[in-house]
C-alpha cells in the first residue's frame, strides 16, 4: 500500500512540474491574445523550432548550454516578430477566423520546413541530467529545473507588466485599443513588442521542454491542442484562469499517464475539459472575456 | 493658439463635420455647444488625432496636426479627456495617472505631476491602488482629467465632462475647469449642459449637424435665442 | 444554354470513365471526388462562420469505426458505414453541445475543435493494440478485394461512379440547406446571435444541426476513404494536418460557393501530385510547406478564395457594363 502511494506522489509532484512548463505556455498565449486579440495556432510550432535551434547549438555546434538558451529566446523572439509583422499585421482589421487560418498556414509551412529542413527523425539533446531520489520517488533534474525556470520567467513577466512603462501600456491596449494614441502609444510599435516577448516565452518553453523530450516535427501536436483547452478552459486572455488550469491538466495527465499510457493522459484532459464547459461555462477563473 | 480651418471629417461614406473652423487662443476658455449628434466629439477626435480629417488644417502653434502621427500629438501639448472616460477600468488609479505620463517628456516628470494631480484631487489619493472601473462617475472623471493633466498639457480637451454625473458632482467638475483656467490652462469643452459650461468659459461656438451656426462670448450667446432655437428647433 | 451546362458536364463525368479507362487518372479522379466531399461537408458549417479546425477528427472516426466494426465484428460496412455516421454524429453533439449552449464561439470554438482532431489521433494511437496506431490499419479484403457486401471493388470503374454520385450528393445537400430555413437562420446567427434568439430561433438547436449534419458527412468520407484506399492511418484521415488542409482547400476554393471546395480539392491535390512526381521522396514536407505558404497569401489577398473573388470579379463587371 505505501509503494502504491508513493508512485501517486511521485505522479502529483511531476505533474507540478510538468504544470508549471504549460502554465509558461499558456501565459505566451495569453498575453498574445489578450492584448493583440488574435491566437497563435502556431505557437506550438514556435516552440519546435526553438527546441530544434537548441538541438542545433548545443548537441551539433557544442555552444555552452546557457549562451544556447539565451540565443534560442532571442531567436524565437524575433520568430515572433516576424510573424506578427509579416501574418498578423496585414489582417489586424480583417474577420477573426481569417486570423486563425493565417496562424494555421504559418503551423502548416513549420511543419513542413522543419521536415525539409531536418528530417522526420527524432533527434534528443544528449544531455542527461541525473535523477534525484527524494523519499523514495524519482523526480528528474531536469523536470525540477525546468519548473524553477519556469517560474522565474513567469515572475520576470510579471515584473515586466506591472513595473515598466511598457508593460503598463501592454495592459492597458489590451483593455482600451483605441484610445492609446491619447497616451501617447503607437500600438503598433506595442504589438510588435508583445509578439516579440510572446515569442520569447515561446523561446524559453523550448529550451525547457527539450530537456525532457526529443524533438521532431510534429513534436509540437504532443502540447499543442491542451495548451489550447487549457487557456480556453482558464478563459482566453485571463492570465491566472490559465495559470491555473494549467496544473489542473498537468495533473490530470500526470496521474493519468501513471495508471495508462501517457496518451491517455490527454483523452483523460479533453474528457475533463468538456466536463468543465458543463460545470462550469465560464470557465475556472469565472471571467467573462 | 489652436486653429482649424473648413476641417471636413467623417467615418467612412457618413460625413461629420461640414467645413468647421475656429480657433482657441493661449489662455481662454473655449466651448463648442449643440444638441446631440452635432458631431461635437468627432470633432473632439479630430483635433486629438483619433481621427483624420478628410479636408481642411488643423494647427497648434503653426504645427500642423494633420501631418502629425496620432500618437504624437499629446507631445505637441494637447491632452484629450475622451468621452465616457474611457478609463482603464483593470488598472488601478495610480496606474492610470502613470499612462497618462507615458510620454518621454513626461516620464522624469511623473512624481511631480502626481503630486499636483494628487493635490487636486485629494479623494484619487486615497484610491490610488484602486481598480478604476469601480469607482463612481465622479471619481472616474476626476480620474480621467487628473490621467490627461498628467503631461502638463497646453491645451486640454474635455469630451462630455458632465455625461452620466450627478449634479452635485457636475458641479464640481465645473469648478475645476475654473481653477484649471486661473493656473493658466487653455481649454475646450464639447458639452450639451449649456448653462452650465457656458457660466466657466470666455466664448462658445454652436454645432448643429456639423456645421458652426453661431460664435460669440458666452454671455452674448446666454442671452441670445440663437440657442434656443437650434437645440429645440423653435 | 448556360441552364444545360450542370447536365452536360453531368453527363460527362458519368460518361468519362467508360471512355478513358488509364488507371491511373481515374486514380486521382476518385482521390478528388471523396475528399471534394469531405470539404463540402466542412463548408456546409464553415459557410456560416462556425469554424471547426477539428473535421480530421469526424473523418478519422468514419474511418476507422467502419474498418473496426469489419475486421473485428465481420460487420458489413452497408451496416458499418450508418455506425461510423452515428459515431461522428455523436461525437460531433458532445463537443458542440456544450460549446453553444455555453455561447463558446469564435476563436474558442475553433480552438476546441482544433484540440478535439488532436485528441481522436491521440486515442487511435493510444488504442494501437486495436488500431494498429500511427503504423496505419487496413480492412480485411474479402473474397479476393471485390465484393458488394464489404462494400469493396477492384474496378476503378465501380469506385469512379460511387465517388461521384457521393459527391453530387454532397452538392445537392448544400443546394438543400441554401434553400432551407436552416440557412436563414444560421446566417441570422452568424451575424447576431442574441438577435436572432430574441426573433425566437433556437440558436443552439439550429447550429447543433448543421454542425451534426456536416460531422456525419464527413465522417461519410473517412468511411469512403478507407474502403477505397483499404489503408488507414491516424496523419491521413485524421489529426490537425488533415483539418488544416481541409479548410485550407475551401479557402482557396472559395467558402460560399458550392463548387468552392471541389476547385479547392481539384487544386490541392494535383499540386501534391505535381510535387510528388517531380520530387520524388523527397517531396515529404514540400507541398504543405507549398500549402503553408499559400494560405498566408490567400488569407491576406484573396479570402474569398479563387472561385469566390472570380464570380465576385464577374459579377462586378457585369454590373460596370450595364
Amino acid at each position: 500500500m505505501p509503494v502504491f502511494d508513493l508512485f501517486l506522489l511521485e505522479a502529483l509532484i511531476n505533474g507540478i512540474f510538468l504544470g508549471g512548463v504549460l502554465a509558461l505556455l499558456s501565459l505566451g498565449l495569453n498575453l498574445i491574445f489578450g492584448v493583440i486579440d488574435v491566437v497563435w495556432i502556431c505557437y506550438a510550432e514556435l516552440i519546435m523550432f526553438g527546441m530544434y535551434g537548441m538541438y542545433f547549438l548545443y548537441t551539433v555546434y557544442h555552444v555552452p548550454i546557457v549562451l544556447a538558451a539565451a540565443v534560442c529566446i532571442i531567436g524565437v523572439g524575433l520568430l515572433g516578430v516576424l510573424l506578427h509583422a509579416l501574418v498578423i499585421a496585414p489582417l489586424l482589421g480583417a474577420a477573426p477566423i481569417n486570423q486563425l487560418l493565417a496562424t494555421g498556414g504559418v503551423l502548416f509551412f513549420l511543419q513542413s520546413a522543419a521536415t525539409v529542413l531536418f528530417g522526420v527523425e527524432f533527434k534528443n539533446l544528449g544531455l542527461r541530467l541525473p535523477v534525484l531520489k527524494v523519499a523514495g520517488m524519482f523526480i528528474s533534474y531536469s523536470r525540477l529545473l525546468a519548473f524553477a525556470a519556469a517560474l522565474i520567467g513567469m515572475v520576470l513577466v510579471y515584473l515586466f507588466l506591472t513595473r515598466t512603462y511598457t508593460g503598463a501600456a501592454i495592459r492597458a491596449i489590451a483593455q482600451d485599443r483605441q484610445i492609446m494614441p491619447l497616451m501617447g502609444v503607437n500600438a503598433r510599435r506595442i504589438y510588435l513588442i508583445t509578439s516579440a516577448l510572446g515569442g520569447a516565452l515561446a523561446g524559453l518553453a523550448a529550451c525547457l521542454l527539450v530537456l525532457q523530450y526529443d524533438v521532431h516535427p510534429f513534436v509540437g501536436l504532443s502540447f499543442g491542442p491542451i495548451t489550447f483547452l487549457i487557456c480556453v478552459l482558464g478563459s482566453l486572455g485571463n492570465f491566472g484562469g490559465g495559470f491555473l488550469a494549467a496544473f489542473v491538466f498537468a495533473e490530470i495527465i500526470s496521474v493519468g499517464g501513471l495508471y495508462l499510457d501517457l496518451e491517455w493522459g490527454y483523452v483523460f484532459a479533453f474528457a475533463f475539459f468538456i466536463v468543465m464547459m458543463f460545470v462550469r461555462p465560464e470557465g475556472l477563473m469565472a471571467k467573462r472575456s | 493658439m489652436l486653429e482649424l480651418k473648413s476641417v471636413r471629417a467623417g467615418y467612412g461614406s457618413f460625413q461629420a463635420l461640414f467645413d468647421v473652423s475656429l480657433e482657441v487662443r493661449q489662455g481662454e476658455a473655449v466651448s463648442v455647444i449643440g444638441p446631440n449628434g452635432a458631431g461635437k466629439t468627432t470633432l473632439m477626435r479630430v483635433i486629438s488625432g483619433l481621427i483624420r480629417p478628410t479636408a481642411g488644417s488643423i494647427a497648434m502653434e503653426g504645427v500642423d496636426l494633420v501631418a502629425t502621427p496620432s500618437y504624437r500629438i499629446v507631445e505637441i501639448g494637447i491632452a484629450h479627456v475622451p468621452e465616457s472616460r474611457r478609463l482603464f477600468p483593470r488598472m488601478t488609479v495610480e496606474d492610470n495617472l502613470r499612462m497618462g505620463g507615458f510620454t518621454p517628456a513626461a516620464r522624469p516628470k511623473f512624481q511631480e505631476r502626481l503630486a499636483v494631480v494628487y493635490e487636486l484631487f485629494p479623494r484619487l489619493r486615497e484610491r490610488r491602488r484602486q481598480l478604476a472601473g469601480s469607482m463612481s462617475g465622479g471619481e472616474q472623471q476626476m480620474c480621467a482629467i487628473g490621467r490627461a493633466l498628467m503631461s502638463e498639457p497646453r491645451l486640454l480637451l474635455l469630451d462630455e465632462p458632465s455625461a452620466g454625473l450627478a449634479p452635485v458632482i457636475v458641479e464640481q467638475v465645473f469648478d475645476l475647469v475654473k481653477r484649471l483656467r486661473a493656473g493658466g490652462l487653455t481649454v475646450l469643452i464639447v458639452e450639451q449642459n449649456v448653462q452650465q459650461v457656458l457660466r466657466v468659459v470666455d466664448r462658445a461656438y454652436l454645432l448643429k449637424a456639423g456645421s458652426i451656426r453661431a460664435a460669440g462670448t458666452a454671455a452674448d450667446l446666454l442671452a441670445s435665442d440663437t440657442i434656443r432655437q437650434a437645440y429645440l428647433g423653435v | 444554354m448556360t441552364r444545360y451546362l450542370p447536365w452536360i458536364g453531368g453527363a460527362i463525368l458519368v460518361a468519362l470513365p467508360f471512355v478513358y479507362r488509364s488507371p491511373y487518372p481515374l486514380h486521382i479522379l476518385i482521390v478528388i471526388l471523396i475528399w471534394s466531399f469531405a470539404y463540402t461537408s466542412w463548408s456546409v458549417m464553415g459557410r456560416f462562420g462556425l469554424v471547426s479546425l477539428g473535421h480530421g477528427g469526424f473523418m478519422g472516426v468514419g474511418a476507422y469505426v467502419t474498418a473496426l466494426l469489419w475486421n473485428y465484428q465481420g460487420m458489413s460496412p452497408w451496416l458499418g458505414i450508418p455506425l461510423a455516421l452515428l459515431a461522428g454524429g455523436l461525437l460531433a453533439v458532445l463537443v458542440a453541445y456544450p460549446c453553444f449552449r455555453f455561447r463558446i464561439t469564435g476563436h474558442y470554438f475553433a480552438l476546441v475543435t482544433l484540440a478535439l482532431s488532436g485528441i481522436v489521433l491521440q486515442v487511435i494511437t493510444a488504442t494501437r493494440d486495436y488500431t494498429g496506431g500511427s503504423l496505419g490499419y487496413t480492412p480485411e479484403r474479402h473474397q479476393g478485394g471485390s465484393s458488394l457486401w464489404a462494400l469493396q471493388f477492384g474496378e476503378k470503374t465501380t469506385w469512379y461512379l460511387i465517388a461521384l454520385a457521393v459527391w453530387a450528393a454532397g452538392l445537392y445537400v448544400w443546394y438543400r440547406v441554401e434553400r432551407s430555413m436552416l440557412r436563414l437562420a444560421l446566417e441570422a446567427i452568424s451575424e447576431d446571435e442574441d438577435a436572432a434568439a430574441a426573433t425566437g430561433v433556437h440558436v443552439t438547436a439550429e447550429k447543433l444541426k448543421i454542425t451534426v449534419l456536416s460531422a456525419a458527412m464527413t465522417a461519410l468520407a473517412g468511411a469512403l476513404y478507407c474502403q477505397y484506399q483499404m489503408f488507414i492511418s491516424p496523419d491521413t484521415v485524421s489529426g490537425i494536418s488533415v483539418s488544416l488542409q481541409m479548410v485550407f482547400a475551401v479557402v482557396v476554393g472559395g467558402i460560399y460557393v458550392s463548387l468552392g471546395p471541389t476547385v479547392g480539392a481539384v487544386i490541392t491535390i494535383l499540386l501534391a501530385e505535381v510535387l510528388r512526381i517531380s520530387f520524388g521522396t523527397r517531396a515529404v514536407g514540400w507541398d504543405n510547406l507549398v500549402y503553408g505558404i499559400l494560405l498566408v497569401l490567400f488569407i491576406v489577398f484573396l479570402p474569398k478564395g479563387i472561385l469566390g473573388s472570380l464570380l465576385d470579379w464577374h459579377r462586378r463587371s457585369r454590373w460596370t457594363s450595364s
